[in-house]
């Protein structure tokens, strides 16, 4: 008993060492770190295509990496010193305390800027307009979320995608079962199996889970878009002239008449390893965007 | 550390608009403790008979509890419930696995039978033993005093035999609790399952793991102290296994 006594002071004292860590002064910044470190670190997907993924050849590649390699030419100009690139894996659940404790200075996948999380880092002006849909078989007849009644539908754990539809089928009544996947590829497994009538998730990785299944022409992508979401580039708070440095490479970047040539590699041609394309155009939110850009995270903003 | 504290973020409404996001890690601790408990219930009715199937006579019946015991044994936890959830259903006649799948709770069911088939070969092992450390002495005493097999069994061995895998047997329950975090994987929302989704709708990363941490800590203290308590009540003064 004297051991499990001391186990749970231990457990107590715990939360009071982790803001014991917090006593250390701010950092000066991101860009005084890479000039003094001689590289930048930027977190990369392993999964997210086409946003940031692991090609067969064993690199990180895809639309939010290469926007990220604009921003290391920027750091670059404004050290005026060469810098060194290393990546880092992370993955939803880690990209957090990575950015928190320093390991990574960017991460450059495929994560929403909302108002929750903007209390917790900073995000780059938004890189791409996501709508919310419904992705079921075409044998099902399922047009809109109000066919949905009664239904079994699936989302993906931690997703904000999940979080809506819990609210939209509170509000609508529309009784669904709501079932859980713990990422997006376990959640298409659902749809596949016949365990859920419809998946919801961003459209893009819809999209994406389409062109890589064994019948793409089995599914079709809901018409109605259920919410916008703007996807940006995370980087840490309260840090003004990094956070300025991010906002003009990217601003040249849209504005740059290659930026047609860098959206069509990703999304109307043919991409790596499959060499499957997404047929996706830019959509009026991005291009509304892409001429005025901005790093809201309300929704509304985007329409 | 550049991280953003909150530890008031558990008193916040969680964004189904409903629950504040300590109800949903409490309804987490719910689905971890009627997962563990209903698996553990499975886990020793199934361990105990192929425990005792270990230890009879009969060598086809030691031979198909040896081979049950491996079958649970050998696999990983992760590739058992991914078995049970996405291949046994589809083995099924159609009706069958459309049935399974439309259950109204199919991963906390999918789960719990995962979990105390899993759990029972290991236990299946403890009461074999339990039974074996009493050697032969304690099971021919029984028979040449007149009693059958089963009696024998009934009330010799086995009483003696629990005694003995107590200990063993309360480590395997807090396993089947820890265990249970697995059934995250077949989109069962349980301590672990709502800890990683509090940190990904706030991203309060550090506060929601600390919290389930915390959680598991507690249930599992609480176990514990109750195999003490159970081991003390049962204690037989100058049998094999007392204090």
């Amino acid at each position: 008993m004297a051991s499990i006594r001391l186990f749970v002071l231990l457990l107590l004292a715990l939360p009071g060492l982790l803001h014991a860590q917090q006593a250390e002064p701010p950092r000066n910044g991101t860009l005084a770190k890479i000039a003094r470190d001689g590289y930048i670190t930027l977190g990369v997907r392993e999964g997210s295509v086409p946003f940031s993924y692991l090609d067969d050849k064993g690199r990180f590649i895809g639309y939010s990496v290469d926007l990220c390699m604009k921003i290391v030419d920027e750091v670059k100009k404004r050290l005026n010193k060469p810098v060194e690139v290393k990546m880092t894996p992370v993955s939803a659940s880690n990209r957090i305390p990575l950015m928190a404790n320093g390991t990574i200075d960017l991460e450059c996948g495929s994560t929403t800027n909302n108002a929750e999380r903007a209390r917790q880092v900073a995000f780059s002006p938004t890189i791409f307009v996501i709508a919310n849909r419904l992705l079921t078989r075409k044998t099902a007849n399922i047009r809109t979320l109000a066919d949905m009644k009664g239904k079994t539908l699936v989302a993906t754990a931690g997703t904000t995608t999940l979080k809506q539809m819990t609210a939209l089928n509170r509000e609508r009544n529309l009784g669904m079962r709501i079932v859980v996947g713990k990422d997006h590829p376990e959640s298409f497994l659902m749809l596949e199996t016949n365990r859920a009538n419809a998946e919801a998730n961003d459209d893009i990785l819809l999209a994406a889970q389409v062109a890589g299944s064994k019948q793409p022409a089995d599914y079709a992508i809901g018409t109605e878009a259920l919410s916008l979401e703007p996807y940006a580039i995370m980087l840490r708070r309260g840090d003004a002239p990094f956070k300025e440095a991010v906002d003009a490479a990217l601003r040249a970047a849209f504005a740059s008449p290659d930026f047609p040539r860098l959206y069509a590699k990703w999304f109307t041609s043919p991409v790596p390893p499959k060499g499957i394309n997404l047929n996706v155009p830019i959509s009026p939110q991005l291009q509304k965007v892409l001429a005025n850009p901005t790093d809201s995270s309300d929704p509304a903003a985007y329409r | 550390m550049d991280y953003h504290w909150n530890w008031a973020i558990f008193g916040e409404l969680s964004p189904d608009g409903v629950n504040t996001y300590w109800q949903m890690l409490l309804s987490g601790l719910g689905w971890t403790l009627a997962t563990s408990l209903a698996g553990w219930v499975m886990a020793l009715a199934l361990g105990a008979l192929a425990g005792i199937a270990r230890t009879l006579p009969q060598r086809p019946l030691r031979m198909a509890a040896g081979a049950y015991i491996e079958l649970f044994r050998n696999v990983p936890l992760l590739v058992q419930m991914f078995l049970w959830f996405f291949v046994v259903p589809e083995l099924l006649p159609r009706a069958a696995g459309d049935w399974l799948k439309a259950l109204p709770q199919a991963p906390f069911v999918t789960a719990v039978i995962c979990l105390g088939f899993f759990t029972s070969a290991r236990v299946a092992v403890q009461v074999a033993a339990g039974i074996d450390a009493l050697a032969g002495g304690q099971a021919q005493a029984a028979l040449a005093l007149g009693l059958t097999r089963p009696q024998a069994y009934r009330y010799v061995l086995l009483p003696l035999a629990v005694r003995i895998v107590l200990p063993p047997l309360a480590s395997e329950f807090l396993n089947i609790i820890k265990n249970s975090s697995v059934a995250l994987t077949i989109g069962l929302v349980e301590l672990t399952a709502s800890a990683r989704a509090i940190q990904e709708f706030s991203f309060q990363v550090f506060e929601a793991y600390a919290a389930a941490t915390v959680l598991y800590v507690a249930v599992n203290l609480a176990v514990t102290a109750g195999m003490n308590v159970l081991e003390r009540r049962l204690a037989l003064p100058g049998s094999l296994g007392a204090r």
